[in-house]
């Protein structure tokens, strides 16, 4: 037998494609395109009164400027509102934009003027230029301005409300009615954004000789593009193809789609019969793309003696910003992955989803689960905290049980399926994490280090995450009579290693070396089935539509080969590319002739394939082609899942505070995941480090600084604080490998897992270094200081199990407050 | 994110750079390392006519010894001050202060009398700048003046170097006998402009007593500030002293502002934890 690659390691085929400049990204394409740039709204709520284009006019280079009466006035759909992507009965009152402003402009950065001109420095020049004249209305910037309504986003939608959703299992009422122990939290957590490091963009190809239109964009999804792009052009499918190219990152916010964008180059393009390129900047990425993770939250629970949960009920404010083209996928995400492994009892969740004025809002990775896991870890904590017992103790007195699998929730996922946990062994992932952490020993280290007056603290969060959600992904695997293997599959690739991890699959299932596979994704040229990279999906769906058409090319392969060879297909192995009889390998055919062989030729068109013409081939007893077959060695199949696979995981982080600066440093960060078999431990690893080090950004270092204005105050790298490698501690990582009974590889997602527990993990963290309750996140040193004081102001509650040495760095603090107290009330 | 047109000089020796910022007075910007220049031309936060490249002007790029301290020409890039052993040791200030200026590769590029130029109150060099009590030398085609540190800054990005002038060289100079020093800052990330940085020089007499305990502060006010702390601590010992007092002197004196952040308060929090920290890390340098 060959050796099998999944599992094994295999370093990524495509890095010394990207590491040697040979990638070819968007803007590394279309050199000769005219560029586009946007004008966009400088306010986040008026009214477009009036534009005055004549500024621009004299601009040398200038090629084209349009409004949205040019799109009007192009006829067709082009002029539409932009989609309702996923409909839901709960959102009431969806609104979606327009490719570019109509009347009205709902956040900074939306699109209200196209320019297209010979290059991008002389598009922005005359962007420049256009005056725009706009009528101010008042804006609506933050979930609790939205929802105390004083003002309104969209005039028809009075309360801000664009969705409200409940779901109730069994009596909450009634259970928290009687249970001995109920706790009350108010949350909230921050928005954040996915920043992949290339931005979006599209470059439109136009032929009008034929009337077909290529799109190259940066998108997560190539397939829905292809067809939002051929709806809103009028143009029939066939005439229009897709291709993602390389692309440098998603995250989640390339799945949204079309964007203003995506239709609008396209357009350009035909109108102008040139091909055009839009390449996305930083500033306009921070305020025309998408953010995530805005949330208020109120959780009641209630609880017994032993910490076990009797009734949680939830209720949370979620900011979908200015408009809901992706639907409200992200609060139903958190209103039922907040369960994590738990029973909660009865459970009841109700969410408001929110109109703000500020950049919409749509999945980042995670998508709605590192709030969902930072409510429902930090009721785990509050739990324990009440109830004097040791956090990883409650948590595991909760642990829905392995004997429990599938475990039914009786909720609806975000797949619209019933939320059904397939398998999962969450005693074992604790007691792994207890191991690798050294549990126990850790929280003595903690306390002995207290007695010296350093504030250290531990924290621990759990997570499930569903992974691979429908409805499909598709394969096609082709062995060409070369003997090389090519596999294309619809979904589209964001530099997580599917050209090695599908080309690992379809080389086990086919038995061909590695080099021999060639993986292509993402271009609707060669796979037009998909639905795209979102959900950490790709391995589950894409996967295992590779090893089910792979199983396909595999069959027909010995069958053939076993005509050939007078032998039993079921007696047939393939190694290293050659079929052979098992036991006596000297009966073979190479897979190439196999290959050959199976398209039945009349040409000759190289040597190899002279054994598949006419007057070579012996059998005349049948048609060349038999009845119900096809020629060629390829296959193509589809993996549909009833519902997602249920990935889980557990991640402690130690982090010291400093007493003085309220610095936050990490000193350690363990995690024990759990995806089911790994297809390269390599590459889940680097997963989890990715998503960890968002996971750090997101905790102590991101958040969308808006002003009461909707201005978005650090929209550049520089001000908005994505980490760097200094910050990113070392990772310690334990894997356990719990099969999923829905796919035949038993494979879970492992593509948002490092982020979800994050907010969690270290709100846990820093409540136990400096105790007292954290009940908001990100938090940043200043934002530290500032809760030492109401802390100290009596504000904020000590937690219990805090002793009495935490009483030193306190006093030090109070002392600051007495300072800060006396310097305010300096004449300035 | 692309710059507005501007025309584009580099000429190649100082004189020719003189008459060409002679003639295009205040439409121009000189380009050095161009490591907060051009990202404010990308972002169109400024749009120059003129930009005056001074990178082919070989004769500023040096680090010199001279007139008892460092001085530094207008093409000496950071990492050139920083690894310069002699400067070092008459000096060991601008290197504490250097690893603190944001990463390797900026400092690669980047130039230390751009950066006081530039004349953000963040940039670390601007509180060495003032606490050394240096000078700016700044060349025109009609003269030549020396700017001292105190009359320098004049402003938030604005420096005392007027349209048609150029900073050839900044003077740091050095510290009297038995001084440490050290540069101790907060930033939210590794290399960041720090929410509050402190330079500080501490000299002691024969016996051991302090005698001077000085600080320069970054990111507390429109330009860098200047604090004699030495009545906090005067005569004492550098075990005995009690630098937090000095700290809170140091508060008393300071009025920073919030930004995204940090909160007004917090940064005075830190003007007092850091200038303790500072002096006390300078005064052991100095015993």
């Amino acid at each position: 037998m060959t050796t099998r690659l999944f599992g094994e390691p295999v370093l990524r085929v495509e890095d010394v494609k990207l590491v040697t400049g040979r990638g070819h990204y968007l803007d590394d394409l279309g050199h000769d395109a005219l560029a586009a740039a946007f004008v966009r709204s400088p306010h986040a709520h008026a009214r477009v009164l009036d534009i005055d284009v004549t500024g621009a006019l004299d601009v040398d280079g200038l090629v084209a400027i349009y409004t949205y009466e040019d799109l009007v006035a192009s006829g067709g759909a082009v002029a539409d509102r932009l989609p309702l992507l996923i409909p839901h009965p709960a959102l009431h009152a969806p609104r979606t934009g327009y490719p570019l402003a109509r009347d009205e402009v709902n956040h900074v950065g939306e699109p209200v003027v196209m320019v297209v001109a010979r290059d991008r420095y002389v598009a922005e020049d005359a962007a420049e230029r256009i005056m725009v004249t706009y009528d101010f209305l008042p804006p609506v910037v933050g979930v609790a301005a939205a929802r105390a309504a004083d003002r309104c986003v969209h005039e028809d939608v009075p309360d801000n409300v664009a969705a409200h959703l409940k779901q109730e299992v069994g009596d909450v009422d009634a259970a928290m009615a009687a249970a001995p122990h109920t706790l009350e939290l108010d949350l909230s957590i921050e928005r954040s954004a996915s920043m992949p490091m290339e931005g979006k963009g599209v470059l439109a190809r136009w032929d009008a000789a034929e009337g077909s239109m290529r799109v190259y964009s940066s998108t997560q999804t190539s397939t829905s593009v292809r067809a939002a792009v051929a709806a809103r052009l009028g143009l029939p499918l066939s005439k229009v193809h897709c291709i993602a190219p390389m692309v440098g990152g998603g995250f989640g916010v390339k799945i949204m789609h079309p964007w203003p964008e995506e239709v609008l180059v396209p357009w350009a393009a035909r109108e102008l019969d040139r091909e055009v390129k839009w390449v996305e900047d930083r500033r306009e990425h921070f305020v025309s793309s998408a953010h995530e993770r805005g949330q208020l939250q109120t959780v009641q629970v209630g609880f017994d003696d032993e910490g076990r949960l009797l009734a949680l009920d939830v209720r949370f404010w979620h900011d979908n910003g200015a408009y809901t083209p992706y639907g409200i996928i992200v609060p139903i995400i958190t209103s039922t992955q907040l369960l994590g492994p738990y029973k909660p009892g009865a459970y009841r969740v109700e969410f408001w989803s929110l109109y703000t004025n500020t950049v919409i809002v749509t999945p980042y990775r995670g998508a709605g689960r590192p709030q969902a896991c930072f409510a429902m870890e930090r009721t785990m904590d509050a739990i324990a905290e009440s109830l004097g017992i040791d956090r990883a103790e409650v948590r595991a007195r909760n642990f829905i049980t392995p004997a429990e699998m599938p475990y039914d929730h009786q909720l609806t996922f975000q797949d619209g399926r019933p939320l059904i946990y397939d398998s999962g062994d969450f005693p074992a992932s604790l007691d792994k994490l207890k191991k690798l952490v050294g549990w126990e020993q850790t929280l003595a280290e903690v306390e002995a280090a207290r007695a010296e007056g350093r504030r250290i603290g531990v924290g621990l969060a759990c997570y499930v995450e569903g992974t691979g959600v429908g409805p499909y992904e598709g394969a096609h695997v082709v062995v060409e009579s070369s003997g090389k293997v090519k596999v294309a599959t619809g979904l589209t690739t964001q530099g997580q290693g599917h050209f090695t991890v599908f080309a690992q699959i379809a080389a086990d299932e086919l038995g061909v070396p590695l080099a021999d596979v060639e993986v292509v994704t993402g271009d609707t040229r060669r796979f037009g089935y998909a639905v795209g990279t979102f959900a950490s999906r790709a391995a589950v769906m894409s996967g295992n539509a590779v090893a089910l058409a792979s199983r396909k090319v595999r069959a027909k392969a010995l069958r053939i080969a076993g005509d050939a060879l007078e032998a039993d297909p079921g007696d047939l192995e393939i190694v290293d590319g050659v079929v052979r009889v098992k036991g006596s390998p000297a009966a073979s055919i190479p897979l190439a002739t196999v290959a050959v062989l199976s398209n039945p030729l009349r040409y000759a068109f190289d040597e190899a394939s002279k054994a598949a013409t006419q007057f070579a081939v012996g059998d005349t007893s049948g048609p060349p082609v038999r009845e119900d077959d096809e020629p060629g060695l390829e296959g193509t199949d589809y993996y549909s899942p009833v519902g997602a696979t249920f990935a889980n995981g557990m991640h402690a982080v130690v982090v010291e505070t400093d007493p003085e600066t309220a610095e936050i440093k990490v000193l350690r960060y363990c995690v024990v995941h759990d995806c089911g078999p790994l297809i390269n431990p390599m590459i889940v690893e680097g997963q989890v480090h990715g998503g960890v080090a968002q996971g750090v950004g997101g905790a102590l270092y991101e958040r969308m600084e808006y002003d009461e204005n909707g201005q978005l105050l650090n929209a550049s790298f520089m001000d908005f604080l994505m980490p760097y490698a200094s910050e990113i501690p070392h990772i310690e990582i334990d894997h356990l490998e719990t099969r999923s009974p829905l796919n035949p590889l038993g494979i879970k997602g492992a593509g948002e897992a490092g982020v979800i527990p994050s907010a969690a993990v270290f709100a846990s963290a820093i409540e136990d270094a400096e105790g007292f309750v954290i009940t908001a996140m990100p938090i940043s040193p200043s934002e530290l200081f500032e809760l030492r004081r109401r802390h100290v102001a009596g504000d904020i509650p000590s937690l219990r199990r805090a002793g009495s040495q935490r009483a030193g760095p306190d006093e030090v603090v109070a002392q600051d407050v007495v300072e800060a107290q006396t310097n305010q009330e300096k004449p300035t | 994110m692309k710059p507005s047109p501007f025309a584009y000089t580099a000429p190649s020796s100082l004189d020719e750079a003189l008459a060409v910022l002679a003639e295009v007075g205040d439409d121009a910007k000189v380009l050095a390392g161009g490591q907060s220049l051009l990202p404010i031309l990308s972002m169109r936060l400024a749009a120059p006519a003129h930009l005056v490249d001074i990178n082919r002007i070989s004769e500023l790029a040096y680090v010199r010894v001279e007139d008892g301290g460092v001085r530094v020409g207008a093409l000496a890039r950071h990492v050139d001050v920083e690894r310069s052993t002699e400067a070092h040791t008459v000096l060991p200030l601008l290197r504490q202060a250097l690893q603190l200026v944001a990463h390797p590769v900026i400092r690669n590029r980047g130039t230390t009398v751009g950066s006081l130029a530039h004349a953000d109150p963040s940039g670390e060099m601007t509180a060495v700048l003032a606490l050394t009590g240096g000078s700016v030398e700044v060349v025109s085609s009609t003269g030549t003046r020396t700017v001292p540190a105190a009359e320098f800054f004049l402003g938030p990005l604005e420096s005392a170097v007027a349209g048609g002038e150029l900073a050839v060289s900044a003077h740091f100079p050095s510290f009297p006998e038995r001084t440490g020093t050290a540069f101790v800052e907060v930033a939210r990330r590794h290399g960041d402009y720090a929410m509050c940085g402190v330079a500080a020089a501490v000299t002691l007499d024969a016996d051991g007593a302090v005698v001077s305990a000085r600080a320069g502060y970054i990111s507390v006010g429109p330009t860098p500030v200047l604090l004699d702390l030495t009545a906090a601590v005067s005569g004492a010992s550098v075990t005995a002293a009690d630098w937090a007092a000095a700290g809170e002197l140091a508060q008393s004196q300071t009025e920073p502002e919030a930004d995204i952040h940090a909160t007004a308060d917090y940064r005075r929090h830190l003007v007092g934890v850091l200038t303790a920290r500072a002096l006390a890390e300078a005064a052991g340098r100095a015993a």
